[in-house]
């Protein structure tokens, strides 16, 4: 399940909002005098759903148009529910999962087995859920299907499976440095939620070095009891699929439905953050701050405030900083919003080391804005029809719509979701725009991370006049024995 | 305007090699069922379209594919077709200009204060640099007077306000893509605007826009290890061809780079000949040609390019690359091989399926599963390009504590096995099935497809290619892949190309048993 929807859009745009009136000399407006005529009809496929009396719902979404049948198992529980001690152990669980199959077939057997179909059962883990999912030619779906509910229910973990795994997942530790934009991402998040926080603490070597086939077990039988979401889409006859499931699902325990989760969200210590590093000629600067969850009913408000913020070409963010001053390609911004928990604010510009300052003042300059500039209604109706004229490619395939539904069952969200959505965003105002910027934007609760090359940074951070610049240290935690001997 | 795929940042080789895949192969009985949705037209300035029928939705997505690409920029202009790239979001004299006569007169003005600076900066002796100050505030006075008509990014916003899904656009160094998704309703605007940016685009906010490519360089090449690491390999691994120079544009080169000349690239490759079009989704074609042919017959005729002369000579030094810094150990290396039209493009194919696809691969199955020295490890082709001669290219990430010498040579006893002895029969079977399922999996896309039908269409000047070339797959054999490898992977045709990691500017020697020569 990701974590957020409304999430930074880097490659997003904006528009300065010259004022209506300076700029209408243009000409015609050819563009305006194409017809466009009524869309087509058209109505989403929805899936199938099947609530089984212990719990589990089950979709069934078919679609004919190609010879494939895949599918999916959604688990609640993910690395926000492992021991901090171990962080990473779902990581290791996604993978050992599946490499090492089945007291029928082993990992490798099931590789060779599949591939050979040109198949795929895969496995993998997720900060809030786990999933089992498989794919294959038609005319292999019954096969694939019983080698993935094998899988399912009668995992066979191997410790040469997990042993592999971890060396992977130390790989990934070792060279999680490596790149700034990595760096950018995974600091500024620390930063917002805590570095302790089940939403960001990060495997290290004696993390996942703690991690033992037990555990792999453990958390298996904790979660496979959980309220399972099966969802099937392709080429399928519904009534042999949906018996199919039903003889493997209905049998199984009332589900177990885990209690909520109450972790603390206190957003970022506001203040000037600092990472150095020496290979790089362009700096990541992040600002960042806390968001809120989708079932917020300022969300709709808020996506529209958004799309003015950082979401297109012509929004202030793209506008200000690309299109006119030059100073950035990747540059976007947004108030963030999860299914269950908050989200991020989180805006960012990557520009060269020289102009760090002046393109973080800008980026300030318009977060700040949002609160004391007024939305025009130009920017309301660009930023409407930016998102409602583009809405329909949420769901214009039947793999869309059955992913979606599934989400929705999974956070428990009313199928109608979308719907509301949409109406709801036609009705946003310029009152509730300003209404939730005064709300939600608040400069001074944000935090400013930059990752750049120190000594190239001139004029100096200190110049935002942000208070003392705060260094991060990134060194990464090695245990004495080295994980992995030299071998040569 | 995303542009420079470089494959090959991490994962997203996969993603290439795989599309390699994606992109040959099919079935008689699958081409039949195509053959009836799509039609094709060629108009007489020479553009092609192609319109494929799949009303699942009302939506429908595009692919414009110009036959050019970085490789035709000209020396001392790399970065050029992906500055134009740029350029083509910027508007026409219609839109994003509030007074277009005017703003020609001051966009000259650019034009000339910016040759006026270039001449004094450029001058090797006798600079002064007063003069040359002066002329800079003159150049940044004229971009300021210029602007003055602009209406930023209108182009983008019209095509935005009426619901262009993923708008955007790829140079590479054989062509360059533009693409985005729209309502079905919108096909007539949709067509306006595209046809007005390919016939009628303005060197608008060009030098505001050089900036943002710029920093486009330092976030894809300068900034990032492994980019720094290919740029390199390639300008090593080629001699003569443009295959080796940097795709986004040396520094010196793409910093200088004017509108006159991206003008000049637009009017000798943006013509009817080099352009094929391909519309995917809720559309008819009895009902959309006509209203396509309208607005794409304003593409000026113009001859095809001629196609460059340049040949890679055959390399007979092997070559090395090693670059020491405060990174984690990688290594990479590329043996040349054709361009894809030679007959044995198939079995390069069958080589990296069989190398690396999947936890079946064989590079998998040593380096990873075997060995435990990598965490990954793949060989893929072509790269960088296709059209040209190209790199059979091989890399893995080494485990911690192991080195790049390691890499090469477990990767070299993975090459020598494919040269001395036959693959298996369910190996090549794997590849065939794998293919054609991959094939068909692509064509549930709307805007993958789209993609594909207007390469293949370019290339093999019939999109039927995309589909007919499983019987290039399936005519692959044992005996193919063993000579193709035994022909192509020799020392005296490979670069190999590494970082090791150097602590706090001292050279960590100690980590690498080498793998200089």
């Amino acid at each position: 399940m990701k974590k957020t929807f409304g999430k930074l859009i880097v490659f997003a745009a904006c528009a300065l909002v010259f004022v209506p009136g300076a700029l209408q000399a243009q000409q015609s407006k050819p563009w305006e005098k194409i017809p466009i005529p009524k869309l087509h009809e058209f109505k989403p496929h929805q899936p199938q759903r099947i609530e089984l009396k212990n719990g589990i719902v089950l979709f069934l979404q078919e679609d004919h148009e190609l010879p494939f049948v895949s599918g999916s198992v959604t688990i609640p529980g993910g690395s926000r529910d492992e021991d901090p001690d171990k962080a990473g152990l779902v990581g290791l669980y996604g993978q050992a999962w599946r490499t090492s199959g089945t007291a029928k077939i082993n990992g490798d057997a099931l590789d060779d087995l599949l591939e050979s179909k040109a198949a795929h059962i895969e496995t993998g883990g997720d900060v809030d859920s786990t999933a089992l999912s498989w794919d294959s030619l038609k005319g292999d779906s019954d096969q694939v299907l019983s080698l993935a509910l094998d899988l399912l229910f009668h995992p066979n973990f191997s410790a040469e499976k997990l042993e592999l795994a971890r060396q992977e997942a130390a790989t990934n530790i070792v060279r999680r440095n490596d790149d700034e934009g990595g760096i950018a991402g995974r600091e500024s998040v620390k930063l917002v939620y805590g570095p302790n926080s089940p939403y960001t603490r990060q495997p290290e070597m004696a993390t996942i070095g703690a991690v033992g086939l037990e555990d792999l077990k453990a958390w298996h039988e904790r979660t496979i009891g959980g309220k399972l979401i099966v969802s099937v889409s392709g080429d399928f006859d519904p009534v042999v699929m949906e018996a199919r499931l039903r003889a493997a699902f209905a049998g199984l325990p009332r589900v177990k439905v885990a209690p909520a989760r109450h972790d603390d969200f206190a957003g970022p210590k506001p203040g000037v953050y600092f990472i150095d590093k020496e290979d790089v000629n362009q700096s990541n600067v992040e600002i960042v701050g806390l968001g809120t969850d989708r079932r917020n009913p300022d969300v709709p408000a808020l996506a529209v405030m958004n799309e003015i913020l950082g979401g297109s070409f012509a929004s202030r963010m793209f506008q200000k900083i690309r299109t006119e001053q030059g100073l950035a390609y990747a540059v976007g911004g947004s108030y963030g919003y999860g299914w269950d928990h908050p989200g991020e604010f989180h805006a960012m510009v990557l520009t060269q080391s020289a102009t760090t300052v002046d393109a973080t003042k800008l980026a300030l300059a318009e977060i700040d804005g949002l609160t004391t500039r007024p939305f025009t209604e130009e920017e309301l109706a660009r930023a409407k029809d930016n998102i409602l004229n583009s809405f329909l490619f949420r769901y214009d395939t039947r793999e869309k719509v059955l992913a979606m539904r599934v989400r929705l069952e999974f956070y428990g969200y009313p199928s109608d979701y979308l719907e509301n959505y949409r109406a709801a965003l036609e009705k946003v105002t310029i009152a509730d725009l300003d209404r939730v910027a005064k709300k939600y934007i608040h400069p001074g609760k944000l935090a400013i991370l930059v990752v750049g090359n120190g000594p190239e940074i001139k004029p100096g951070l200190e110049e935002l006049k942000l208070g003392p610049v705060l260094p991060i240290d990134i060194t990464i935690p090695m245990p004495k024995q080295p994980e992995v001997e030299k071998k040569q | 305007m995303q542009s420079r795929s470089f494959p090959w940042l991490w994962k997203g080789v996969w993603a290439l090699a795989l599309a390699a895949l994606v992109l040959a192969g099919a079935h008689a009985q699958d081409l039949k069922s195509f053959e009836q949705k799509i039609t094709t037209k060629v108009l007489p300035n020479g553009l092609t379209l192609i319109i494929c029928e799949r009303p699942d939705a009302p939506v429908f997505s595009y692919s414009t594919f110009i036959d050019a690409g970085d490789v035709n920029d000209p020396s001392g202009q790399s970065g050029l077709a992906h500055m134009f790239e740029h350029l083509a979001f910027k508007g026409t004299s219609q839109i994003g200009t509030t007074d277009y006569a005017a703003e020609k007169i001051a966009l000259e003005k650019v034009e000339a204060a910016n040759d006026a600076y270039e001449a004094e900066y450029l001058k090797a002796v006798g600079r002064d640099e007063k003069k040359l100050a002066e002329l800079k505030k003159a150049f940044v006075e004229a971009q300021t007077k210029a602007h003055k008509f602009v209406i930023p990014n209108q182009f983008t916003d019209v095509a935005e306000r009426n619901g262009a899904e993923g708008l955007n656009a790829e140079t590479a160094l054989d062509n360059t893509v533009f693409f985005w998704s729209m309502p079905e309703n919108r096909l007539e605007l949709w067509a306006w605007l595209e046809s007005s940016r390919l016939a009628d685009v303005v060197p608008r906010e060009f030098y505001k826009e050089r900036d943002v490519v710029n920093e486009e360089r330092r976030m894809r090449t300068d900034s990032n290890p492994i980019g720094r690491l290919v740029e390199q390999l390639l300008a090593t691994a080629y001699v003569a061809h443009n295959y080796g120079r940097s795709g986004v544009g040396w520094p010196s080169e793409v910093s200088q780079i004017n509108a006159t000349e991206a003008m000049e690239f637009h009017k000798k490759y943006y013509v009817g000949a080099n352009i094929v079009i391909a519309v995917v989704g809720d559309v008819k074609a009895a009902e959309a040609l006509p209203v396509l042919e309208k607005y794409f017959s304003r593409i000026p005729a113009g001859p095809k390019p001629e196609e460059m002369t340049t040949v890679e000579p055959k390399q007979f030094a092997e070559k090395t690359v090693a670059i020491r810094e405060q990174t984690q150990p990688f290594y990479v290396e590329g043996y040349h091989r054709p361009d894809y039209r030679n007959p044995d493009d198939a079995v390069y194919d069958a080589i990296s399926d069989i190398l690396s696809n999947g936890r079946v691969s064989r590079l998998y199955r040593s380096l990873v599963r075997d060995e435990q020295i990598a965490a990954e490890a793949a060989g893929f082709s072509p790269f960088p390009g296709e059209k040209y001669p190209s790199l059979f290219a091989f890399f893995a990430v080494p485990l911690p504590g192991h080195t790049p010498a390691q890499m090469r040579d477990a990767i070299h006893k993975e090459i020598d096995k494919l040269k001395s002895a036959d693959v298996t029969d369910e190996e090549l079977a794997m590849f065939k099935t794998r293919t054609r399922a991959d094939l068909l999996r692509g064509l549930a896309n709307n805007q993958g497809l789209a993609n594909s039908l207007a390469e293949y269409q370019t290339r093999y000047g019939d999109w039927r290619e995309l589909f007919l070339q499983l019987d290039k797959v399936d005519k692959v054999s044992k005996a193919d892949i063993r000579r193709v490898a035994n022909q192509v992977f020799v020392p005296g045709n490979r670069t190999e190309a590494w970082i090791e990691t150097e602590s706090n500017g001292k050279a960590a020697a100690a980590q690498q048993d080498g793998g200089a020569q």
